[in-house]
């Protein structure tokens, strides 16, 4: 029958995440954060987690929950302060959570890097400061630059807007964010989408991410559906 | 006269930017430089999530859930406005595109280094966020900040004490006291507030200020 991505429940959009999986997680702040496919992980009960995402999660349904439950023993992102949340703040004071804290534009980069098959690149970003201590460093066009090196995840969740059964994607407004950079630097990508679009309906010249990165796609309105005709 | 207040501040950093400038603002201090803009001049600002061309605060049914900026408020569209991803927006910020910024700071050094990412107290999570893409990309670093810290010591120093954001990257400084640029070994007055003096302002400095030629 073809190419067809879309999974039926948040269980079967997770299948083989496991302990100790390293996991890149879309959204900054509320828009584009995967929450159906973070509740989905948080009910299956994995831990040992290492988290890649622009922040330590905000509050509602999100990462945060992740960390609350003690999953997670890693976070590499830019900005962990949440606000209205304090659980990752409790967590790290009492030595409990591992963070690596990388500028934003590096982290983007190196998500894209990851995802580009490149093995590096040199940024005057950090150059100078304590995230750069020990890193490789070199005088570009008379610049002082850092080695930055590429970051890949074991699956990658990401939230879109609309999507079709070929995984392609297009996102809503700053709902964008790390999505795209995301779907492809995983070894499996997992996007939930509001919408699903029969192909025809999709605007070639519009799709921001082409199905090549997507493995599989829920569908946030027929998930609910399905869950309605099991109460 | 007394010192500036913060929207005197604000007013007095929009006054130096060119209309049809690509402006990154802050949080805090710097956002309302957006409020100050002189009648006639178009900016087009940037929001490091992922906009260019970001409008003012939404309020009641102009509220989008998907439309934040990088504060995590909620904000509009302008005529113009477009849409990207991550590595887009930075890629804009690190490869020069972004024309002016505008940030606060805890210290400034005499050879424009910027410290506005942490201190040293060990109780608070550290978080860099975009500064130090910002700080080393964005064309014009104007900072923006109060002269004095609440216990009265100047924020320009000869060299930072907290941990840097970026090397000699700060272009001017914007304070409730004046405007000052780094000179190498310390600072240059541009312009002060209606109160102060350089007399004033020196016995409470400890870096040499000198006044504009």
């Amino acid at each position: 029958m073809g190419v067809n991505k879309v999974v039926t429940s948040g269980r079967e959009a997770i299948a083989g995440i496991g302990d100790g999986a390293t996991l890149m997680v879309s959204g900054f702040g509320p828009p584009g954060q995967p929450s159906e496919l973070i509740d989905a992980v948080l009910t299956s009960g994995v831990g040992d987690l290492t988290i890649i995402n622009n922040n330590a999660g905000a509050g509602g349904r999100a990462i945060s929950d992740l960390f609350a439950a003690k999953r997670v023993r890693k976070v590499i992102c830019s900005f962990p302060k949440a606000i209205g949340s304090t659980v990752f703040d409790d967590l790290y004071r009492a030595g409990e959570i591992e963070l690596e804290l990388v500028p934003q534009g590096t982290l983007a980069e190196r998500i894209r890097a990851g995802g580009a098959g490149i093995k590096g690149f040199f940024t005057p970003t950090g150059y100078g400061t304590e995230l750069a201590a020990g890193k490789e460093t070199k005088v570009i066009d008379g610049i002082p630059c850092v080695l930055e090196t590429p970051l890949y995840a074991d699956f990658a969740l990401v939230r879109a807007d609309t999507g079709d059964r070929y995984g392609n994607l297009t996102y809503r407004k700053t709902g964008r964010n790390f999505g795209p950079l995301m779907a492809a630097a995983a070894e499996v990508t997992i996007a939930e989408v509001a919408h699903l679009l029969d192909p025809n309906a999709m605007n070639p010249e519009t799709i921001v991410t082409p199905g090549i990165y997507i493995d599989r796609l829920l569908v946030l309105d027929e998930a609910a559906a399905a869950e309605k005709e099991t109460r | 006269m007394s010192r500036w207040t913060r929207d005197e501040v604000a007013a007095r950093v929009a006054l130096d930017i060119p209309d049809g400038a690509y402006v990154n603002l802050g949080i805090g201090m710097p956002t309302m430089v957006a409020n100050h803009v002189p009648e006639g001049r178009e900016l087009v600002f940037h929001t490091e999530n992922g906009m260019l061309g970001m409008g003012p605060a939404a309020v009641g049914d102009q509220i989008d859930e998907d439309l934040i900026n990088a504060g995590k408020l909620y904000v509009t569209e302008s005529v113009g406005c477009s849409y990207f991803h991550h590595a887009d927006s930075f890629a804009m910020i690190r490869g020069g595109h972004i024309e002016y910024c505008v940030i606060g700071a805890y210290q400034v050094g005499s050879r424009g280094d910027l410290a506005n990412w942490r201190t040293t107290s060990t109780d608070v999570i550290p978080g860099v966020g975009g500064a130090m893409d910002l700080a080393v990309g964005a064309r014009n670093v104007y900072v923006c900040m109060d002269l004095f810290t609440k216990t009265g010591e100047c924020k320009l120093v000869a060299d930072c004490t907290y941990p840097l954001t970026a090397q000699g990257c700060v272009d001017r400084v914007y304070t409730d006291h004046g405007v000052f640029e780094p000179n190498g070994t310390g600072f240059t007055v541009v312009e002060l507030s209606g109160a102060a003096t350089l007399a004033d302002l020196q016995s409470r400095c400890a870096v040499p200020l000198v006044a504009a030629l």
